[in-house]
């Protein structure tokens, strides 16, 4: 889906394929482009896409450059070098494909699994915290920061083309299915076949747009135990109320119920002690902000680079 | 960039000026001592060449850049020392995997991990050898003065372009720090690696006798494809046995083959020797003080002088071994290059070991005495 965007975006750009360089390192993410694409690939070691992006494109600027990375090889053992790119304000666009673990090697945790996720390393939930990675990315300096997941792939592919076109370093963070590992992750149980559906409607309940907070009359009520019996539980005692119930995927809690209904206050009263329920959340809780967050204009950095060599020499 | 002529420099110096003599426009680099002066050079002189001086955020990055910027048309760079070193070393196996000309410079200090960070040492012969996992050969060179920190930073560029292979320039915090006379010439032969830019080449695989394949570059449409995993010929990833075989067998067999024209040594006071030293870089110094001051005694010592540590110089040593009652091998470090000797020699002559160990140079005292013990 990422490859078909990119894709789409250098077309609509229409850039010249053989001016495009393609950098991945390991993992998942480092097969968008190589070897599909059909310009130069650079497939590297394990997290360190960026610096080599930044030799070839330091000596070579007419290179356009992008590198894809995942959250594992990106921000864990790649995170120095992202920082620093970033910090540079080099023009490279990076793509990170963040499905939340380290895939390819079975479902390890990663800086970007929640807290409390059941993973092959954390088999009694997930001890350590999230980056927020667009929020880390910004804050290193770079001058296009977008996020998007891969059920809004319209806005994706435009941020893709701003991205390509932007001066500077862009960086877009893109929340990604991983059927097979983040089924375990997400206690999603039922038919594998429904998983990937399903993973995309959760991004789709687990985010909002910036500028577009959701509204809406609906909270969450999120189970202690069995969604299924907590389902019941809540059905009875809703009784009566016009509400929609159902259980829905959500990033931040799992399988959890959703309600929706006019008459908010009523129904909370009504789920007050209930042994099946934890507790009630609001529908901003645990979910996450997509959009463009910074974009802005700065020298870059092989311009810079360029004017010291012209400094150098006197010109 | 100095000028032609005779002039007064520091080791490291030379070594960078060597480097943008031969055409170094990439220099990637972190900080770290004794190498920092390589540097701190290459950050004023390479924009005056129109080069790209990089400091990265680590060794890793470092290299990482270099082998980018050689993809992108560079003659590239990177010096540090031990610690350094290690952290480069699985980038380096990738500039091995993707046969990427570049130079790698370790301005070796005493270890192990941080150890005596401002003293020489020729610990890391070894690590040069078979730092970066997997199977592969080095190209390794070890100057012995300034002199030879400009000439064999040129030699290295050369043999990494004539190659497509990293080459490692094993200096040590005696030659880098040290200011000698440095005759810079007029004219330097420089190599460039065979370029393509046909759409259907294949960059990773040849039927030349070379075993060299011509190198597209990053821009000239030929959609390259780069990659540390095995591959075809064409850059495809493909882990099959036979395409890993026919890798392993190539990218050795351009080195081994050309053995003997890569294989670089000096002797002195051979012809009649029967004791000889062989020594390499700062410690043949006091080695060749020692072997004159033994010749002056009518000791009839000699000294074979290593320019090339790998691929070890196999014909030269086998051929000492043949002729000399006893063989001395002095070196900073506690008997590495010994362990190549005593292979090499196989028993046809005395091997003895003058390890030297603690970040400090041999003396000539303490080498012409070995020689006096092995009579």
């Amino acid at each position: 889906m990422i490859l078909n965007a990119f894709v789409r975006a250098v077309d609509e750009l229409q850039i010249p394929q053989d001016k495009i360089l393609c950098v991945s390192g390991i993992g998942c993410s480092a097969w968008i482009p190589s070897p599909n694409f059909r310009g130069d690939t650079l497939h590297t070691t394990h997290g360190r896409a960026l610096a080599f992006a930044t030799g070839a494109k330091v000596f070579n600027s007419d290179l356009k450059t992008i590198v894809f990375t995942g959250d594992g090889d990106g921000a864990g053992i790649g995170g120095n070098h992202l920082i620093h790119a970033a910090r540079r304000n080099i023009g490279i666009t990076t793509i990170l494909v963040n499905n939340m673990n380290y895939g390819m090697t079975g479902g390890q945790i990663a800086p970007t699994t929640p807290h409390g996720s059941v993973t092959e390393t954390s088999p009694y939930g997930n001890p350590e915290n999230p980056f927020d990675l667009a929020e880390l990315v910004a804050a290193a300096g770079a001058t296009y920061v977008a996020r998007w997941t891969t059920y809004h792939i319209v806005e994706l592919t435009r941020s893709i083309r701003e991205a390509l076109q932007h001066r500077g370093f862009s960086f877009i963070e893109v929340l990604s299915q991983c059927p097979t590992q983040q089924r375990r992750m997400f206690g999603m149980t039922g038919p594998m076949q429904e998983i990937p559906q399903r993973i995309l409607e959760m991004f789709s309940e687990s985010t909002y747009t910036r500028g577009r907070p959701p509204g809406g009359n609906y909270f969450y009520v999120i189970p202690s135990g069995s969604p299924e019996e907590a389902l019941r539980e809540v059905g009875e005692a809703l009784d009566g109320v016009e509400a929609s119930i159902k259980i829905v995927d959500h990033i931040a809690f799992g399988r959890t119920i959703r309600i929706d209904t006019k008459d908010q206050e009523v129904a909370k009263e009504k789920l007050k002690d209930m042994s099946t329920v934890e507790r009630l959340a609001g529908p901003l809780e645990g979910k996450r902000e997509l959009g463009v967050f910074v974009r802005e204009e700065r020298p870059e950095f092989t311009e810079t680079l360029k004017g010291i060599i012209r400094k150098a020499r006197g010109e | 960039m100095l000028k032609p002529g005779r002039h007064l420099v520091l080791g490291n110096v030379a070594c960078a000026e060597g480097a943008i003599r031969a055409g170094c426009r990439f220099f990637a680099g972190y900080p770290i001592t004794p190498a920092n002066e390589i540097s701190h050079h290459m950050a004023s002189e390479l924009p005056r060449a129109g080069g790209f001086f990089l400091q990265m955020e680590d060794e890793l990055a470092s290299m990482g850049a270099v082998i980018g910027a050689s993809w992108a048309g560079a003659k590239a760079m990177t010096a540090t020392s031990g610690p350094g070193f290690s952290l480069m070393q699985e980038n380096i196996g990738y500039a091995h995997m993707t046969e990427t000309p570049c130079v790698v410079v370790d301005v070796q200090r005493s270890g192990p991990s941080t150890g005596q960070s401002t003293m020489p040492s020729q610990q890391d012969v070894y690590q040069a050898r078979y730092g970066a996992h997997g199977d592969y050969e080095v190209i390794a060179l070890a100057p012995w003065s300034v002199q030879e920190m400009f000439e064999l930073t040129v030699r290295a560029f050369n043999l990494a372009e004539r190659f497509r292979t990293p080459v490692m320039l094993m200096s040590d915090g005696v030659i880098g720090h040290i200011k000698e006379k440095l005759v810079v010439p007029r004219e330097i032969e420089t190599i460039e690696r065979r370029r393509t830019t046909n759409a259907s080449c294949t960059p990773f695989g040849t039927d030349d006798p070379s075993g060299v394949p011509d190198m597209p570059l990053f821009g000239d449409g030929c959609q390259l494809l780069v990659t540390g995993s095995t591959h075809r010929p064409n850059g495809l990833r493909d882990d099959n046995p036979r395409y890993h075989q026919m890798i392993v067998d190539r990218i050795r067999g351009k080195i081994l083959r050309a053995e003997s024209e890569i294989a670089d040594t000096v002797k002195m006071y051979m012809d009649d020797a029967e004791i000889a030293v062989v020594s390499y870089g700062a410690s043949a110094r006091p080695s060749y003080g020692a072997v004159e001051r033994a010749r002056a005694e009518g000791v009839k010592a000699g000294i074979l002088r290593l320019r090339t540590l790998w691929p070890f110089p196999e014909k030269e040593v086998s051929d000492l071994a043949e002729n000399v009652d006893a063989i001395l091998v002095v070196e900073m470090n506690v008997g590495k290059v010994v362990r190549e000797v005593e292979r090499v020699a196989c028993g046809r002559s005395r091997v003895i070991s003058i390890p030297k160990v603690g970040g400090v140079l041999q003396s000539v005292d303490e080498v012409h005495g070995a020689i006096g013990r092995a009579i």
